[in-house]
């Protein structure tokens, strides 16, 4: 962003913090509901019991919980950190509170307090359309604009799009991404809870972004949230994530299930900043289904967790849809961000762009997974895959793994990977200009994102440079 | 002893190495306050290498020799110290910053030198003003430092943020290189505008067309690491003439080789 770094500067000055201070404190915990430690059937059954679910939903809970069982970890990306988590010391469903409210002023002081200081009310009232915030395993504060509602837009929190609109969520729900799809995505679907339901109706223009923010508070805990985004034809909406959780000694784990089904020429463009404490296993798994002439966009940045498993997926199953993946991954000290891109290109003239970012900072490692896949019938197709990897220090790595199938001969693929070191020559040209080496760092850092910031709203550009800020901190180059 | 007689820059004995080689062997110079002087010599004799060791390049690394600006010692500053001590090289080959606008960047630098915030709209009227008189189209403000900038552009681009710096000594390598005969002109005149009886210009060129703009004081030949001969305005037209070869005879015969 132009004209940011001293305001960044004073914000942070104001700020006058680090992680620990901001997102990392902690809420005193008096839960309404915390289970026990591990994952069982009994445990499947009290939730799905507890929210009342119809037995459809019951049995799809147990059915993945027993594919989660047969199916073996992941032998990529990160084995060791991957083995790092004690799967039976976490709790897999905490209630913080009774009943979901409307207002904050019903929510519980605490919870108030935490999502206050993360700026989230004041967020609601500048410009977003409709907000869900979620704690541990359950929403605790949904509201959305009336005008919203009265065109017939949908957005609730998912437990409530199941009690009140089941029918669609039966039609839609695991269509994208079944339980057998991978390890983590079976686990979500037995432990599920919270995350947003969201259904546009055919041509309605949702004109403001839709935000649901994830707090994860006590230790050990396992947040499972899911969320099915449905854009009925012609229709254009815009969902923003955030989340963060407290600074613990031991390991939390982050597991959703993203689905976005784009109707014929509707428009769903995905936003997510996360910025988890350093020791949150992030393992998501994100996908979405673009219909004839539809387009889908996911714009994801990754800051914070230990390890980071998530490759955002559009799958271009009409005619002439188009698909577009914009990633930034920062991986600072003894931090792992897997992530990537998947496009398959299911139809004729179907296009799709990634660009993906990653910084490297310390001995943090980066790393780009992505697949490009083209079926023989989708001819016309164009594919251009960007990487972009920015190393800062001596121990920084980052790595791209990119696989193509490409099944058709009429199509056009771009494909470019690029790594560079924040240069010595850039470094002085800067410094020479009277910049401190940190300040010339940084700037230098924010502009290897200005592609992927621009994107974002302004209030989530400013807060992502704040952040970056934050990361580069003490940087040793 | 009048301001005018006060020495503004001087280097003394200056020894630079780069990747292990010697490339500059004991150059000295003393320029005074409104003084400009012009550095010319061939293709690899180490202009540039003393130019970015002044600056301080910490690839140059200075082996012997003092640097002093206003009569404060530069030699164990980081280059942004000696910035914001007053010293600005114009670089011969200036490098992309990709994603960050030249406002941006020009906006941060001023900000550093002040110490505090540079008020956006006396920056931005500033900043409209000399991108005028330097005939810089104003969508280069919002445009990315240098990224996919011509050769001409990039020097005009130097010279803006010369202005803006205003720095007390600038030292300009090969600023005129790259230029058509029309931006040669603008951006003479932009250091002309620059310049006054308070601060100083090191010049380093090839050509004698720049000083036709540019008047210098002194000219200096610099051969192999060294300044080989220095003398007045004169001294550059018959470069321009007769090359270099007779300096570098006259010098190995003063030498005695
Ligand atoms: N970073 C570097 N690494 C290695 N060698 C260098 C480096 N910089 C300069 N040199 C060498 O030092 C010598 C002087 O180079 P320099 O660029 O200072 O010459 P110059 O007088 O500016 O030449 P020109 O007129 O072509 O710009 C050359 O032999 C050059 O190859
Ligand atoms: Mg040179």
């Amino acid at each position: 962003m132009s004209e940011s770094l001293d305001k960044q500067k004073k914000d942070l000055s104001r700020l006058n913090s680090d992680y620990a201070t901001k997102y990392g404190f902690r809420d005193p915990v008096d839960y309404f509901h915390k289970g026990a430690k591990g994952l069982s059937h009994e445990l499947v059954e009290m939730i799905s019991r507890m929210k009342n679910e119809p037995p459809w939903m019951t049995e799809r809970r147990h059915e993945a919980l027993d594919i989660y069982l047969a199916k073996p970890m992941p032998q990529w990306a990160n084995t060791r950190l991957l083995n790092e988590i004690d799967y039976e010391n976490i709790y897999y469903f905490m209630k913080p509170v009774d009943q979901q409210s409307t207002s904050w002023d019903d929510v519980p002081e605490y919870i108030k307090k935490t999502f206050d200081r993360l700026g989230i009310p004041e967020a609601e009232r500048t410009f977003l359309g409709g907000v869900t915030a979620q704690y541990e395993s359950e929403v605790v504060y949904h509201s959305m604009r009336e005008d919203l509602k009265k065109q017939g837009i949908i957005f609730l929190d998912m437990d409530g799009g199941l009690r009140e609109h089941e029918d669609i969520v039966k039609k839609f729900f695991g269509t994208v991404i079944p339980s057998t799809d991978n390890k983590f995505a079976a686990l979500n679907t037995c432990v599920w809870s919270g995350g947003s339901f969201i259904y546009v109706p055919p041509g309605i223009e949702v004109k403001v972004p839709l935000q649901a923010y994830f707090r994860i508070n006590a230790e050990n805990m396992g947040q499972f949230e899911r969320t099915l985004i449905i854009a009925d034809k012609g229709s254009r909406v815009h969902y923003i994530e955030g989340c963060t959780a407290p600074v613990y000694s031991t390991d939390s784990l982050h597991s959703a299930v993203v689905e976005l089904i784009a109707l014929e020429g509707a428009y769903i463009r995905y936003t997510t900043i996360q910025n988890w404490a350093r020791n949150i296993f992030n393992l998501v798994t994100k996908r979405a289904t673009a219909h004839k002439n539809a387009t889908v966009e996911w714009v994801d940045g990754n800051l914070g967790s230990r390890l980071s498993m998530k490759y955002p997926c559009i799958q271009l199953i009409g005619e002439g849809a188009r698909g577009e993946i914009l990633s930034v991954a920062f991986a600072g000290q003894d931090q792992h961000q897997d992530t990537g891109a998947k496009v398959i290109h299911a139809a004729p003239n179907t296009s799709s762009r990634v660009t993906s970012k990653s910084i490297s900072k310390d001995n943090g490692r980066a790393s780009y997974r992505g697949l490009a896949k083209v079926h023989k019938h989708a001819t016309g197709s164009k594919i251009s895959v960007e990487c972009d990897a920015l190393l800062i220090g001596r121990d920084a790595r980052s790595d791209t793994y990119p696989t193509m199938e490409i099944d058709c001969e009429q199509v056009r693929v771009e494909h470019e990977a690029r790594v560079s070191k924040v240069a010595e020559e850039q470094l002085f040209y800067l410094t020479s200009r009277g910049l401190t080496e940190d300040d010339a760092r940084l700037l230098i850092v924010n502009g290897f994102m200005e592609p992927f910031t621009k994107e974002l709203p302004l209030e989530y550009a400013v807060e992502l440079n704040r952040l970056i800020e934050l990361e580069m901190e003490g940087s040793v180059g | 002893m009048t301001e005018k007689n006060k020495t503004l820059f001087e280097f003394k004995d200056i020894h630079v190495r780069v990747e292990e080689k010697a490339v500059v062997a004991g150059v000295s110079l003393s320029i005074k306050p409104g003084e400009t002087h012009a550095i010319m010599g061939p293709n690899g004799s180490g202009k540039s290498s003393l130019s970015n060791a002044l600056m301080g390049h910490p690839a140059y690394e200075i082996t012997r020799g003092e640097i002093y600006l206003n009569g404060h010692n530069l030699k164990d500053m980081s280059a942004d110290e000696r910035s914001r001590a007053g010293l600005f090289l114009a670089f011969q080959y200036p490098l992309a910053i990709p994603g960050v606008t030249v406002a941006n960047f020009l906006r941060t630098a001023l900000q550093s030198h002040r110490g505090k915030e540079a008020d956006m709209s006396d920056f931005r009227k500033l900043l409209k003003t000399e991108m005028k008189a330097l005939a810089v189209d104003e969508a280069f403000a919002t445009r990315y430092l240098n990224d996919g900038f011509s050769g001409g552009e990039k020097k005009r681009i130097e010279i803006l943020q010369m202005a803006i710096l205003n720095p007390k000594m600038a030292i300009l390598d090969e600023t005129d290189s790259g230029l058509d005969i029309d931006a040669l002109k603008t951006v003479s005149d932009g250091i002309n505008r620059f310049h006054n009886e308070n601060n100083g210009i090191l010049l380093v060129t090839h050509y004698q067309r720049m000083l036709n703009y540019v008047k210098p004081d002194f000219v200096h030949v610099m051969m192999n690491g060294k300044i080989v001969k220095s003398g007045g305005p004169d001294l550059a037209l018959k470069l321009e003439d007769l090359g270099y070869e007779w300096v570098n005879e006259e010098a190995n015969h003063k030498a005695g080789v």
